[in-house]
């Protein structure tokens, strides 16, 4: 049971393969060129030092977000067509759920920030369960204040990780008393991608590619300016 | 990186090619350049026509969800196993940056899946292929007139990716000032085909709007005449929609076929094609082909569904470009304002 992950939704570019053992291979980027131009090469160059073949796959994990929407589209685009072009499935994660893995193990309530831009942050809560990790608030999209708000209303002891707590971490410090994941968890990975994947794998828990849907959280800005306009005091509608 | 630098490309090389560069998702397979097996488009008008315009992340969004539907649509309409696809092309540029990056991505990562090479392509290169479809027999040199949203030039065709720009437009596109028109004049988007159906109706002699650059060489302008459509209207609030239309109508096509009649004598051209968005303008078509006649010169029209955006111009213009230049590599990306390759540098400065 070979897993393919694709992971592009943030400013890294990360691509691996795992099984049952864990990851077998691995390439990793967080700076450099654009997403569009490092994926295909990264997705070669693992399967040719992995000595595998895409052929061999059985099933494709991928960032649906959210993120930055370009990026995202990227890996969400090529895992599409592969998985279609491969005739298998795939297998959706959050990239809020996957920043939550190298910081799994704590009894602390887990904050995923991701940096929305524009002075947003894409958040979501977690706790370590019996049943594995499980989400205690769903994605949502915020300002910073908003996020604080949330996290002083639970008053829990609380880790932080991503690129916007990064961002952010004067601002929460300030706001509430957390801890911070280290920084070099900030972005989502692969590695978590076929590891967070494998368990959904063995149920044969994947998705047809075409019904694969990004998670954008965010309206396009047109929509949002059009909405405004048509419904506000001297709308034209 | 697999070496595909052996691999002859021939009559019975077939190329799934993918464009995305604007509003419209498609996807198509051509055989030897020229044999169509099939041309699926999927447009995206109704989502962006609520704005006026194209949305970037709308259209960016809607590439994404229709792509797989496009493709495999494209490749059992074709008629062909997708083991017999011998490369992968995409549109890599002029467009939207964000549309553009998911037919690149998605024509690379299949390229890699089926072990057969990626073709970037330049999408005006494609426009210019567009109506060699229709004859790819068609002797050179030949006078492109390429007219769409985004740009319009006049080309010398010298060969295959030989082109010398003879003309091109000093301010608006001529697809441009066919939306703001119809804008102006509430015909909604996109403004090409509402203006060309209610010019129809409306009497093409009844005002006389100005003919701008008419015996200045080969660039146009089309700025000047918006302006006096609008001014026209202000001034005289009462006027028939329809004979607006039809006089503005008229003017435009009058000054690209005169001056596709002065580029096609200039280089002696053996045949003249039409191409881009606004070659599917009815009055254009017919005054063209009349002109082409008079002069005695061969015209080729495309077919309306190949003057916009689609991929079997893709494939065509992809299997030129592997015939000539090989392959493109895995790491390329996409480049929003490529430019036609010209062989005069002098203009490759200047608006295409
Ligand atoms: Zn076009």
């Amino acid at each position: 049971m070979l897993i393919l992950g694709i992971e592009t939704a943030t400013e890294r570019v990360s691509v691996a393969i795992g099984n049952h053992e864990g990851v077998l291979a691995m390439f990793e980027v967080t700076r450099g060129r654009r997403h569009a131009e490092t994926l295909t090469p990264a997705i070669e160059f693992v399967c040719q030092q992995a000595d595998i073949k895409l052929a061999e796959i059985s099933v494709i994990a991928v960032d649906v977000g959210p993120g930055l929407f370009t990026g995202m589209r990227v890996g969400l685009a090529a895992a599409k067509v592969m998985a279609q072009a491969l005739g298998i499935g795939i297998i959706p994660l959050s990239s809020l759920d996957l920043l939550t893995h190298p910081v799994r193990h704590t009894e602390k309530l887990i904050a995923s920030v991701i940096d929305a831009r524009k002075g947003e942050v894409f958040y979501a809560l977690y706790r370590q369960t019996s049943a594995g990790m499980s989400r205690v608030l769903e994605p949502t999209t915020g300002t910073i204040d908003e996020l604080l708000i949330v996290l002083s209303e639970r008053a829990q002891d609380t880790v932080c990780v991503g690129d916007g707590a990064v961002r952010y971490r004067d601002e929460i410090t300030h706001g509430y008393p957390v801890e911070f994941a280290e920084s070099s968890f900030a972005f989502p990975s692969s590695a978590a991608l076929v590891q967070m994947a494998y368990a959904r794998a063995v149920r044969e828990d994947w998705v047809d590619p075409a019904a694969i849907q990004a998670m954008y959280l965010r309206q396009p800005d047109a929509e949002i300016n059009w909405s405004t306009r048509h419904s506000g005091p001297g709308g034209v509608a | 990186m697999s070496n595909f630098a052996n691999l002859v490309v021939d009559e019975s090389t077939v190329i799934l090619a993918i464009e995305t560069s604007c509003d419209e998702t498609a996807a198509a397979v051509v055989m030897g350049g020229n044999d169509v097996l099939s041309s699926v488009v999927s447009t995206q008008i109704d989502l962006h026509a609520q704005y006026g315009g194209v949305v970037p992340e709308i259209a960016g969004r809607a590439h994404l969800d229709l792509l797989n539907p496009v493709i495999a649509q494209a490749i059992r309409e074709s008629g062909i196993d997708e083991r017999r696809i011998n490369a992968v092309a995409a549109t890599h540029g002029p467009g939207l940056i964000g549309a553009l990056l998911i037919g690149v991505s998605a024509a690379k990562a299949l390229a890699l899946t089926w072990e057969v090479p990626y073709i970037g392509v330049n999408h005006l290169e494609a426009h210019l292929y567009a109506g060699l479809l229709e004859d790819p027999t068609l002797e050179m040199p030949l006078v492109v007139l390429l007219v769409s949203g985004g740009h319009t030039m006049l080309i010398e065709m010298r060969g295959h990716g030989q082109y010398k720009l003879l003309g091109r437009t000093i301010d608006d596109a001529a697809g441009e000032a066919f939306d703001k028109v119809a804008r102006f004049l509430g015909l909604g988007y996109p403004g090409g085909p509402a203006i060309d159906a209610i010019a129809r109706t409306g009497d093409p002699r009844a005002i006389s709007f100005p003919r701008a650059m008419m015996h200045d060489g080969l660039d146009f302008s089309f700025s000047g005449l918006k302006t006096s459509v609008i001014n026209y209207v202000r001034n005289n609030p009462a006027a028939n929609t329809a004979d607006v239309a039809a006089c503005f109508q008229e003017a435009v096509v009058d000054v690209l076929v005169s001056k596709s009649r002065k580029a096609a004598d200039l280089i002696g051209a053996k045949g003249l094609v039409l191409g881009g968005g606004v070659a599917a303008n009815s009055l254009l078509r017919e005054r063209f082909m009349e002109m082409c006649e008079s002069e005695g010169r061969r015209g080729l029209l495309p077919s309306r569904a190949m003057c916009t955006d689609n991929a079997a111009m893709i494939g065509s213009a992809a299997w030129y470009r592997w015939r000539s230049d090989g392959p493109t590599t895995l790491d390329s990306g996409a480049f929003p304002n490529l430019r036609l390759p010209l062989l005069d540098s002098t203009w490759a400065r200047g608006k295409n």
